[in-house]
């Protein structure tokens, strides 16, 4: 149980091993970053054979506990030259935590130009060939897959994007219907995939018995009230289901923190069209489908499907800061049109965030109008064809704003900003800055105290606070993590005393240790550290942790700037 | 006095009959509790206030042509 299995791309073999001691206690994100650091050269090219990709289910993945079942998958990242966690749902944390498989490893890179698809069963791993699918898209692959392998086995694959080792390609996921709705978007870690030349891989668990914690009976006593925390609690028991995560619109807007026009100002006048009440209202009107968990064992079931104007499906895990990215940054306010993108972004696999900065920096550089929803649309389709323009929209927004010669391009470390405005939500712009990640809003998630007031109330628009929130969510962050918890377990653990604890009674009731809330947090903190240290000996400094000088400008409504000075942001994840 | 109402989510539906096009005329003076009465809307859903775009408590005095938001419990990322 609980092996690391190493696949060798170059000569098509695989091997298990006993992780050293030292590893017992890691998963998720603490692994991945932990074997980037320890077996790639930081300074390697990220599409060369030193490169590696690390895939990980969480430490609780595969029980029962509510929303555990997350992956990992790390890399050095193409897009920011930095160490890079991707997070994503789907099928394949819980599988591979039932197959014993506690990370995968995939080594090298072959030589020829033949694509592998790579079957990992509990027999164990086959390389098959799969020219018959390069060039499908995520959506094809997947159902192809479906038939060949049959429904529900797990899918990591890459659509043309992955291909041509663009740096804003996705790993897509098959979701539990076999829609290609969760991405490990950002980072650019398809290219990588893509660069190994694996076009996909299947994991299928079949014979596998369900993870048996060691200690069953405490287990399964926490685990219950895990659940009920999870579905007691307003925003993860009412407010994500009924309305996803696109209910922020309306929130954000309303706050002054919805970058619109390329981040001009912090209110889009035409939110309402574009809005999670106005989603919801058409998903039912088209027959889709309101909520649906991203993952057996989701309880939160912030996903949808979303139908178009036919009725017929069109794209599901249909995201706020997707509809943001090709909404408000664009002055595009047709929720059809954003959704057409989505589901693009999804087939091509590109991530939605760095290709719906692009498109806005695409029209910053004049290449098409503001809110030109047709354009938009043509472009994101050239990502797929190879076309040249498809090429530099599809390796994201800093690429696409050197190509046009853009000043203002909203990145940091070379990975586009999300949907909240660094000036009026100081906390999560905290995060942008200093993440190792680049900028990324899960990373810390400071919308919480800053505007959702879920664990604690911290003034948006003011410096005061907001170097601590960004702390303290990033190292709790990474312990979620590296468990294979679901992010949005935050807002009932952040608001409830008891929470925490049973995330560490569960790891230990798992593992039969005795960590205390300390330990399990020295987890997170040891994650970071590590992060840190990957991305200085890649060449990154302190100035790497600053948002770019367009965020001195003045933000309406708010009339409010990014002051933080350098020392304070040195002193975000400075843990002496 | 006038102000500008903007009730989201599941809160819309009490905005019907009550004012138009989301606006209502209310006493000087008038609370943020005030107009959680007025509207009768479900205290418990009744979660986040913005006045012009900052957070507001329900003590909290409206001036001629404030926008009030009101959200229930949501949340995202």
């Amino acid at each position: 149980m609980n092996k690391i299995l190493r696949i060798d791309t170059k000569q098509k073999g695989f091997s298990y091993s006993e992780p050293e001691t030292r590893l017992a206690l890691m998963g998720g994100r603490a692994l991945t970053s932990r074997i980037v650091m320890d077996e790639v050269p930081p300074t390697c090219h990220p599409l060369s054979a030193d490169n590696k990709i690390i895939i990980a289910p969480g430490l609780l993945s595969g029980t029962t506990a509510a929303n555990s079942g997350r992956l990992s998958i790390g890399a050095k990242s193409p897009l920011t030259g930095g160490i890079k966690e991707s997070n994503a749902g789907g099928l394949v944390s819980q599988k591979l935590a039932r197959l014993g498989i506690k990370a995968i490893i995939l080594e090298d890179k072959p030589e020829g130009d033949d694509y592998s698809l790579i079957h990992i069963t509990k027999d164990g791993v086959k390389f098959i060939p799969a020219d018959d699918l390069v060039g499908m898209t995520n959506s094809e692959v997947i159902t192809t897959l479906w038939e060949r392998f049959g429904e529900k086995v797990g899918v990591a694959c890459i659509g043309p994007a992955g291909e041509q080792r663009l740096t804003g390609a996705s790993i897509q996921l098959a979701d539990p219907k076999g829609n290609p709705g969760r991405a490990a978007g950002r980072g650019g870690l398809g290219a990588v995939m893509g660069s190994k030349k694996i076009k996909a891989m299947v994991i299928d668990d079949a014979g596998c018995e369900r993870v048996k914690p060691a200690n069953k009976e405490a287990f399964s006593g926490v685990a219950k009230k895990w659940a009920k925390l999870l579905t007691s609690h307003p925003v993860s028991g009412q407010g994500l289901p009924a309305f996803g995560t696109a209910i922020l619109v309306n929130v954000v807007n309303e706050a002054g923190g919805m970058p619109t026009k390329n981040f001009r100002t912090g209110r889009f006048d035409k939110a309402e069209n574009i809005s999670g009440e106005l989603m919801a209202e058409l998903i039912e009107k088209r027959g889709g489908i309101i909520k649906e968990g991203c993952h057996p064992g989701c309880v939160i079931k912030c996903s949808q499907a979303y139908h178009d104007k036919n009725g017929d499906y069109l794209t599901s895990g249909f995201e706020y800061e997707t509809i943001w990215a090709f909404g408000a940054h664009c002055l595009i306010d047709d929720l059809d049109a954003i959704a057409e993108m989505d589901r693009l972004c999804d087939d091509i696999g590109v991530d939605t965030i760095d290709t719906g900065v692009a498109i806005g920096i695409a029209m910053e550089g004049g290449l098409i109008e503001w809110g030109d929803k047709a354009g938009a649309i043509d472009l994101v389709n050239k990502i797929r064809t190879g076309d040249p323009m498809g090429k530099i929209i599809g390796n994201g927004a800093a690429f696409t704003g050197q190509a046009l010669g853009v000043d203002r391009i909203p990145v940091v470390k070379k990975q586009a900003l999300p949907a909240y405005d660094p000036r009026a939500v100081k906390g999560v712009g905290v995060t942008y800055a200093t993440t190792p990640m680049g900028a990324d809003h899960t990373a810390g998630y400071g919308v919480c105290q800053n505007i959702l007031k879920v664990g604690g109330d911290v003034d948006a628009l003011k410096k005061e606070g907001n170097i601590d929130v960004s702390k303290n969510l990033q190292v709790a962050t990474a312990v979620l993590d590296a468990a294979g918890l679901c992010i949005f377990v935050a807002f009932p653990v952040l608001d409830s005393e008891d929470g925490f604890g049973m995330i560490v009674d569960m790891l230990n009731a798992r593992y039969g240790v005795n960590l205390t809330a300390d330990d399990v947090l020295a987890i997170g903190i040891n994650t970071l550290e590590t992060e840190k240290a990957f991305n200085r000996a890649a060449g990154f400094t302190k100035h790497d942790d600053r948002l770019p000088a367009m965020f001195k400008e003045n933000l309406e409504p708010h009339n409010v700037t990014w002051d933080f000075t350098d020392e304070e942001l040195d002193s975000t994840l400075n843990f002496g | 006095m006038e102000i500008e109402i903007k009730l989201f989510a599941t809160l819309r539906p009490y905005l019907k009959g009550l004012s138009r096009e989301g606006h209502l005329d209310v006493p000087d003076e008038t609370t943020v509790a005030d107009i959680v009465e007025i509207l009768q809307l479900p205290a418990e859903q009744v979660r986040l206030v913005f006045v012009n775009g900052r957070h507001a408590s329900r003590e909290h005095i409206l001036n001629p042509g404030d926008r009030v938001g009101i959200f229930p419990p949501v949340g995202g990322g």
